[in-house]
This record gives structure tokens, C-alpha cells and sequence, in this order.
């Protein structure tokens, strides 16, 4: 019970990370029907970001996340805008195969500018272990849940409450109603992509931290994995994608933990499957009929 | 004084000559009705008016500005506004939120505490349904809350496109009231209507569109009196 509960504990770490991204990719499908599959990519410039301003301008945690949650933002704007926004009336293929293509150049690019083996994160908030009842717990561990759910819930008031979140949902629903109430499309894409960018940023900060190792293509699998958790929780909802991410965080800790890690991967892949086969708008997606 | 005028207005659909040289004209604080079988070109002329679709010839200018190259979230902010055919409130959204999102582009917090207070006068039953989710609304609720979004961005000129569509007949009676009030109320209106003989009835002026060209104009009563007017859209 205690390895339980103890496996529960990292996956809920790892879960926050997975649905920080997860967000991103839902909000982006929500308003453009786009699988922004370049949103990995974005995490990985959030981690290098916090790599160099806390060896180099020795930010602390908070600032490192911060300044790395306002660079990713302004990336995934200027991606928007110079990659996707030109194929806006494009078939939607056109748009996902320029995802992979901003995706591989991100990825190559990091690789070519700074190399593309591994480098330590620094460890800025040194580790400390608390054992309640026999279940370890790490302040970052700690810190990466408080600092994941503080911005869902701020993302969450948002897109509840402010005039910016309710012109998104307005362009996800209809955007020709959109524009008919004066709300400018183009103005909210890019905002959505910031917001979504700016938690990849966040994540990839608290990934460095938690995992100590970046490097420009860690943001493949996560990536992915965040994908497929979007989808169990149904594409397009904000909420499904933060519960989707902690179910994949669990899942997968929990698989490692039985002595499977081989298969860690493969499992959420296997998840991925049997969503689509059964419940192929996910949790909480709607089930929206096609317009005749 | 003239608020609108639409000049040779000619527009594509894909392919397809939707409007083909359109001219018509609305004064301020008049109520003109375009009518016409399905297809001749209503919906894309309201389109284009409000900036959804781009004119591939023509003018329309609006007090004397040319509006064709401007977007539509700007045509709004110069006080037009358009109620789209079916109606196209936001979904899982509660009525509130639609009228809030009505109101995106006012700035000043008490004037929309004002407007709030406007049109939950003039639809009361939007008050009561305040918290509920639009798509819940029967049809002629939506109506109303499509026409109280648009009356949220205080417009000069208000399109309606076929507000009395799929609605039952106690409804579309309803609909034609509230449009004459909004025109007492000093808002002019550009109506589309199938209903020919209702849009007629409430019109100040008139034009009888077909295949994409204006084949008559006249007042709402002239037209309503001519012969080929009541073969075509009255049933004799």
C-alpha cells in the first residue's frame, strides 16, 4: 500500500507536467483544429530557457519560470503567425504536416545552435524529502503540483471570466459569430497560442528541475504523451486535458512501478487505442455532429 | 439621410456569381426589406455588408466610408451589426455571456450595465433564462438573444437575416413586433425575410432580389400591392 500511494505521489508529478502540455494542445484544437504537434518542441525551449538564465543570470525558481513562461508564450506566437496563419484556409492536413515541419526545425535547430547531447539542469531548489507515513515526498515534487495546479487555475479563471477567455470560447464555437460580435479572430489564435505556450514553458522549467537532464529532443515523447492525454480526456476541453495528463502521469508511474518500465511507453500508446476504439471523443469531449 | 449605399455590388461564391451587380439604398431610420426565393442572393449581400465575405466588384459605403476593405470586428465598432440566418448564439455558453460577448467592444462598464438593462427590458424572458445555456433556449429565444447580442453593440444599422426562420407562428409574430420597435427605438434595419408578405408589411421600402440582380424596388406597400410580386412570393 505504501509503494501505492508513494507510486501515486510521482505520478501526480509527472501527471502535471503531462497536463500542462496537455492544455496546450486542447486549447490550440479548440480554436483552429490544429494538433499543434510542434507543442513538445515548445516545452524544450521552456527547459533551455531556464537552463541558461539560472547558470547565467542566476534567476531563481520563480523567475526562471516566470521569464521562460513569457519567451515560450511569444514562440508559440510567432510560430502562429509566420507558420500556421498563412494556411488558415488550407485542407487541415497542410497545417499538421507544417506542425511536424516546425517541429523537427525546432528540435534540429536546438540541436545545431547548442548541441544535442544532454546537459544537467541546475539545481537551483535544493532537494529535501519528507516522509509522511511512509511515503516519500521531495519539496520539488511538491512544488512542480502546487506551481501545475496554480496555473490551471488561473488558466481555468481565464477562460471563465476575462473578456480575452470568453472571445476564445467564442472563435472555438463559432468564429464567423465571433467576428459578427466584433471579436478579431486572428487577435485570439495568437493569444490562445501564448497562453498554451506559456504552460509548455512552465512545464519544461519544472521538467528540467524534476528530472535534471534536458536536451533538444526531450520534448518528443512528452509531447506525444501529452497529445494522447488530451485525447482520453476528450480534445478541445480544458478540463479533460488536465484530468487526461494526470491519468497518463499515473498510469505510466504505475506501470514502471509493477516492473514493466520496458513498456512505460508503449502502454499509453495501448491507452491511446482503446480511447479512440471506445470512446473516441474522450472524457469530457462533445459529441458534435457534423453540419449537413 | 442616407446610411447605406450599395453600389454594382457583385460577390463570388467560391465559383459561383452569388450577387451580380446588386445597387440598393437605406435611410436612416427605415426599416428596408430585401426579399426573394432561396439562392438569389439575400444572405450573401448581408455577408458582405457586415465584412464576413469580400466584394469582387462594387462599393458599399456607409456614411460616406467605404467599408469594403475593412474586417468584420471593425465593421461592428463603426455600428453595424448582423444577426446571422440561424441565429448562431455561442453555445455552452449561458445567455448572459452571449450578451456580454455582444457587448465585446464596448469599453465603458456602466454602458454596459446600461445596454444590459436595455434589452432585458425589451426581452424579459432573457433576464429570467440569464444563467442558462443558450443552446437550451427553444428557437425563438435564441432569436431574441440573437437580436439582443447584436442590440449589445449599440448598432446604427441592424441586419437580420430570416429572424423568423423554423419559427412557430406565435413567435414569428412576436419577431416582426420587436423589429418594428427597434425601429422606434431609432435603429434602422436591413431585413431579409422569405416571409415576403410579413417583411413587406413592416417595410418602409423594399427590393425584390432574383438570381443575384434586383428585378424591383418601391415602398413595402407597392411592392406589396404589384401583381408579379404576389405571383412570385405570395402565392397569387
Amino acid at each position: 500500500m505504501q509503494t501505492f500511494f508513494q507510486q501515486v505521489i510521482n505520478g501526480l508529478s509527472l501527471g502535471s507536467i503531462y497536463a500542462l502540455l496537455a492544455l496546450g494542445y486542447t486549447m490550440v484544437y479548440g480554436i483552429i483544429k490544429l494538433i499543434n504537434f510542434a507543442h513538445g518542441d515548445i516545452y524544450m525551449l521552456g527547459a533551455f530557457w531556464g537552463y541558461y538564465v539560472i547558470n547565467v543570470w542566476h534567476f531563481n525558481f520563480i523567475a526562471a519560470l516566470l521569464s521562460a513562461m513569457v519567451i515560450c508564450g511569444l514562440s508559440g506566437v510567432i510560430i502562429e503567425y509566420f507558420a500556421y496563419r498563412p494556411l488558415r484556409h488550407s485542407p487541415r492536413i497542410t497545417a499538421l504536416i507544417t506542425a511536424i515541419g516546425v517541429s523537427f526545425f525546432l528540435e534540429n535547430g536546438m540541436a545545431y545552435l547548442f548541441g544535442s547531447n544532454a546537459r544537467d539542469f541546475p539545481q537551483i531548489v535544493k532537494q529535501v524529502n519528507y516522509n509522511i507515513g511512509g511515503v516519500r515526498i521531495s519539496n520539488i515534487q511538491i512544488q512542480i503540483l502546487a506551481t501545475a495546479c496554480i496555473l490551471m487555475l488561473l488558466l481555468q479563471l481565464i477562460i471563465r471570466y476575462t473578456k480575452m477567455g470568453r472571445a476564445m470560447r467564442a472563435v472555438s464555437v463559432d468564429n464567423d459569430a465571433a467576428q459578427l460580435v466584433g471579436i478579431n479572430p486572428n487577435l485570439t489564435i495568437s493569444f490562445t497560442f501564448a497562453l498554451g505556450s506559456a504552460l509548455a514553458g512552465a512545464a519544461g522549467v519544472m521538467i528540467g528541475l524534476y528530472y535534471n537532464s534536458i536536451d533538444p529532443l526531450m520534448g518528443m515523447t512528452p509531447g506525444i504523451k501529452a497529445f494522447v492525454a488530451a485525447v482520453v480526456g476528450g480534445i478541445g476541453s480544458v478540463p479533460g486535458a488536465s484530468l487526461g495528463g494526470f491519468l497518463i502521469g499515473l498510469l505510466e508511474t504505475l506501470v514502471q512501478s509493477v516492473g514493466l518500465s520496458a513498456y512505460k511507453d508503449a502502454v499509453v500508446y495501448v491507452v491511446l487505442i482503446v480511447i479512440l476504439l471506445i470512446l473516441p471523443t474522450g472524457i469530457f469531449g462533445k459529441n458534435v455532429k457534423e453540419k449537413v | 439621410m442616407m446610411i447605406l449605399k450599395v453600389s454594382d455590388l457583385a460577390v463570388n461564391y467560391g465559383a459561383i456569381k452569388a450577387v451580380k451587380g446588386v445597387s440598393f439604398e437605406i435611410n436612416e431610420g427605415e426599416i428596408v426589406s430585401l426579399i426573394g426565393a432561396n439562392g438569389a442572393g439575400k444572405t450573401t449581400i448581408l455577408k458582405t455588408i457586415s465584412g464576413l465575405l469580400k466584394p469582387v466588384e462594387g462599393t458599399i459605403s456607409y456614411f460616406g466610408k467605404d467599408l469594403k476593405h475593412k474586417k468584420a470586428s471593425h465593421i461592428v465598432a463603426e455600428g453595424i451589426s448582423h444577426v446571422p440566418e440561424g441565429r448562431h448564439i455561442f453555445p455552452g455558453m449561458s445567455v448572459k455571456e452571449n450578451l456580454q460577448l455582444g457587448a465585446f467592444l464596448q469599453k465603458d462598464r456602466t454602458q454596459v450595465k446600461e445596454l444590459f438593462t436595455e434589452v432585458y427590458s425589451q426581452f424579459p424572458i432573457l433576464r429570467q433564462r440569464e444563467d442558462q445555456d443558450a443552446a437550451t433556449l427553444s428557437g425563438g429565444e435564441q432569436q431574441m438573444l440573437a437580436i439582443g447580442r447584436a442590440l449589445m453593440s449599440k448598432p446604427k444599422l441592424l441586419l437580420l437575416d430570416e429572424p423568423s426562420m423554423g419559427l412557430a407562428p406565435i413567435f414569428i409574430n412576436k419577431i416582426f413586433e420587436i423589429i418594428k420597435a427597434i425601429k422606434n427605438r431609432g435603429t434602422t434595419v436591413l431585413l431579409i425575410e422569405q416571409n415576403a408578405k410579413k417583411a413587406l408589411s413592416i417595410a418602409d421600402r423594399g427590393y425584390v432580389l432574383a438570381t443575384g440582380e434586383i428585378k424591383m424596388e418601391g415602398t413595402g406597400a407597392q411592392l406589396l400591392a404589384s401583381p408579379a410580386v404576389q405571383k412570385a412570393y405570395l402565392g397569387g
